[in-house]
């Protein structure tokens, strides 16, 4: 189980719309063949305004695999 | 023996309804259905369910099938007009299986023609007025008891078979005064829907194990999460663009009604067995068609009374072979003719059709019924 | 066939809060790019996070629209009703079993156009569901016609010389109607709104939300105004908190829109009333007897 927090690229998921990269605070997203990447030479500081805004769930901050906590959700009644 | 009581239609519908175990009434006030929105707002909260009034036809249909998705048993009732508004959640509840009592007390019409008055205008209407081919049942009683008892069938055969059951009365049982004997509780058989017992997250919503009628309902709230739509869906819950899916989907659908006629179909006949005319009636006109049949008897014609409570489904097959012993079929209703197209087209040449209608607000006396009896 | 509980975290990714709220085999949604209905609806599940609800005690009902596909993603009970109806369902569904958090997810179209009705009157009888309303100014399922809060002048497929209507103002339409929570987010001010609905929802008689959408690809095309990033700064730069725009002049309000709770009052429930009324019959009677 991973605590750390670290930025997550789900590029299946995105539509390129560029939100994330427009309101990214650091300018650290572009976007590359209408799919978001991180910008070289930049820096994300894991603030979280990217997930907020994205509206197709592409792009989010990890902070711990929940895959156990999901099954007891899907168990408890 | 149980109570003999003084009730009027209206009031024994309300009664067979509770008796079945409805818990919530949603309507809108319309003539000549208003007094089961009145006697439900006095009776249900006496047997903590919930009565309410809502602010239009299209929105009281839609609470009895929300009520019906958290698992309370649910009726609306109206006339004509508010009827057609009701059509499009109709559908909606036939496609979504959610089991839904609609009583429709008929009034003269189209429009809002003559409020008052007496019709059975909308039989088309039960059978094809949502948009889409879709399984009905439709129940027609034509006295006070049987509306009572109708109301409790009405109840009972929407929750085994998951589907909305029309109660079509009309304004003559619907107003109609007269004594009945109300059964005693335990004698009154209760159907509850086939319910999911232990929530399962791998359960498919709408898949059937074999020897079941219809898939198992979850109510809301209960932990079996999953998804109700008016797309068609396959066994998940969830839309399909498969015509595949959408074939089997509307196979089930109207199979699970053709399949069990038996089970559904309730045939009044009187006099059939030695009768060379039949009176095809239903509803409040069979008061006339007894009084005809009996003064024809005195006469010595043998007339006998084909009459279905259960009118949609048709019953065909029952039809088709009492016409086959027949020298003339008289149908008796209050329409330009609806359920006599149905008849002509199970009849075909097996033997005459005639037809006595009524279209004005009038009652067809049984003097009208009986010159066509006469008629050559 | 996909059912919940196909999909692992691992095989798909997505953060735990689409994790645990969406059904992640039906992602990604039917939604264009760019169009904020995905805001809403991942502030929705936020809002749910935070007050901790039961999924199992959660309803979700939606109408007809872009919107309505919003059940479909989320998962608790949901459904998806007809055209404009989905508060009176939901009506039924809290009826049936006042316990449950009931929540309506509907458009701009189906709440205030064809179930203009319901809404006014679910207001009225405070109710306690909670309407989020995705609120895109044009019916985006259909092809972008104009909806009735599609502003006067603006453009539709079926408004090519400009809508001659007035536009509603949903919040303002609910609270006349007597809502008693009636508030205002938007697809651009995730924070605020999602603090909104939880407010919303914690209410506990009939509350709305107008959540101000954006469709870059009907609205926007039509009516020139840009990508979804131009229409998200347009939120960003013309939306003025409730406390602020208290302070200011109906003229310095023009063509802006107020976010935050307008408008929140504490009346009786709807169903608890009810509930009242059947226990004071039942203690009448066993008097009687």
């Amino acid at each position: 189980m991973t605590t750390s927090k670290k930025l997550i690229l789900n590029s299946a998921w995105c539509k390129g719309c560029g939100i994330c990269v427009a309101f990214c605070p650091k300018g650290a997203l572009e976007l590359k063949d209408e799919k978001v990447q991180r910008k070289e030479d930049t820096e994300c500081v894991l603030c979280g305004m990217c997930e907020l805004r994205c509206p197709d769930y592409a792009i989010y901050i990890e902070e711990k695999d929940d895959e156990e906590a999901r099954n007891q959700w899907v168990m408890s009644y | 023996m149980g109570n003999v009581v003084l009730m009027q239609g209206n009031e024994a519908c309300v009664e067979g309804a509770l008796a079945a175990g409805m818990r919530l009434y949603a309507g809108y006030p319309i003539t000549p259905s208003t007094e089961i929105a009145e006697i439900s707002s006095v009776r249900l909260p006496q047997e903590g369910g919930k009565f309410i009034q809502m602010e239009d036809e299209i929105a009281s249909i839609a609470c009895a099938i929300g009520a019906s998705v958290a698992g309370v048993k649910a009726m609306t009732a109206t006339s004509g007009p508010g009827f057609s508004l009701k059509q499009e959640n109709l559908g909606y509840a036939a496609l979504a299986e959610i089991p839904l009592v609609v009583v429709d007390v008929q009034r003269m019409g189209p429009s809002t023609g003559m409020p008052t008055f007496p019709s059975q205008g909308d039989m088309m209407m039960a059978r094809w007025g949502t948009h889409g081919d879709h399984p009905v049942i439709a129940l027609c009683p034509s006295s006070v008891k049987e509306t009572y008892d109708l109301s409790i069938r009405a109840f009972n055969l929407s929750e085994k078979f998951r589907t909305p059951v029309l109660l079509m009365m009309d304004e003559l049982v619907g107003h109609l005064r007269e004594g009945m004997e109300l059964p005693n509780p335990e004698e009154i058989e209760i159907i509850d829907r086939p319910t999911v017992k232990y929530p399962d997250p791998k359960r498919l919503p709408y898949h059937m194990k074999a020897g079941q009628l219809v898939p198992q309902m979850a109510p809301f709230g209960k932990g079996q999460r999953y998804n109700i739509t008016g797309l068609i869906h396959d066994e998940s819950g969830f839309p399909t663009n498969s015509t595949e899916e959408a074939r089997k989907m509307m196979e089930r659908l109207m199979h699970k009604i053709s399949d069990n006629y038996d089970y559904i179909k309730d045939l009044a006949t009187e006099n059939m067995d030695d009768a060379d005319i039949a009176i095809f009636c239903y509803g409040g006109t069979a008061r006339a068609a007894k009084s005809a049949m009996d003064e024809a008897r005195a006469k010595g014609l043998k007339v006998g009374i084909f009459r279905p409570r259960t009118i949609w489904p048709f019953p065909e097959n029952e039809l088709a072979e009492a016409s086959r012993k027949l020298k003339k079929i008289v149908v008796a209703e209050h329409n330009f003719g609806q359920m006599l197209l149905e008849v002509q087209r199970v009849v075909k040449n097996n033997c005459p059709v005639s037809f006595v209608g009524k279209w004005n607000g009038g009652v067809i006396t049984p003097s009208e019924i009986l010159a066509k009896i006469e008629e050559a | 066939m996909v059912n919940r509980g196909d999909v692992k975290q691992k095989d798909k990714q997505m953060s735990n809060l689409v994790y645990k709220y969406m059904r992640p085999e039906h992602l990604p949604h039917i939604w264009c790019p760019g169009c904020g209905n995905g805001i809403i609806m991942r502030d929705v599940a936020q809002a749910i996070e935070n007050l901790g609800l039961s999924r199992n005690n959660t309803i979700i009902v939606s109408g007809i629209g872009c919107s309505s596909r919003a059940a479909g993603y989320l998962d608790f009970n949901t459904i998806h009703t007809t055209h404009g109806r989905a508060i009176a369902f939901a009506t039924g569904i809290k009826l049936a079993n006042p316990s449950l958090e009931v929540i309506v997810i509907a458009g701009d179209g189906d709440i205030s156009a064809i179930g203009g009705n319901h809404l006014i009157h679910a207001a009225r009888r405070n109710i306690g569901i909670t309407v989020i309303v995705m609120n895109n100014n044009i019916y985006g399922m259909t092809g972008g016609q104009y909806s009735p809060t599609t502003p006067k002048g603006a453009f539709g497929t079926t408004a090519p010389y400009g809508n001659l209507d007035r536009p509603f103002d949903i919040a303002g339409l609910a609270y006349g109607a007597g809502a008693s929570f009636a508030a205002r987010g938007s697809a651009y001010h995730v924070q605020q709104t999602i603090n909104i609905i939880q407010e919303g929802i914690h209410h506990s008689g009939f509350s709305l939300i107008d959540v101000a959408s954006v469709c870059p690809t009907y609205y926007g095309r039509k009516n020139k105004s840009g990508s979804a990033v131009d229409m998200l700064k347009w939120q960003r730069d013309n939306m003025i908190p409730a406390e602020k725009a208290a302070k200011m002049e109906p003229e310095e309000l023009k063509g802006k829109l107020v976010l935050g709770i307008l408008h929140q009052v504490q009346y009786k429930e709807f169903t608890y009333a009810y509930d009242q009324l059947i226990k004071r019959l039942y203690q009448e009677r066993e008097e009687n007897e």
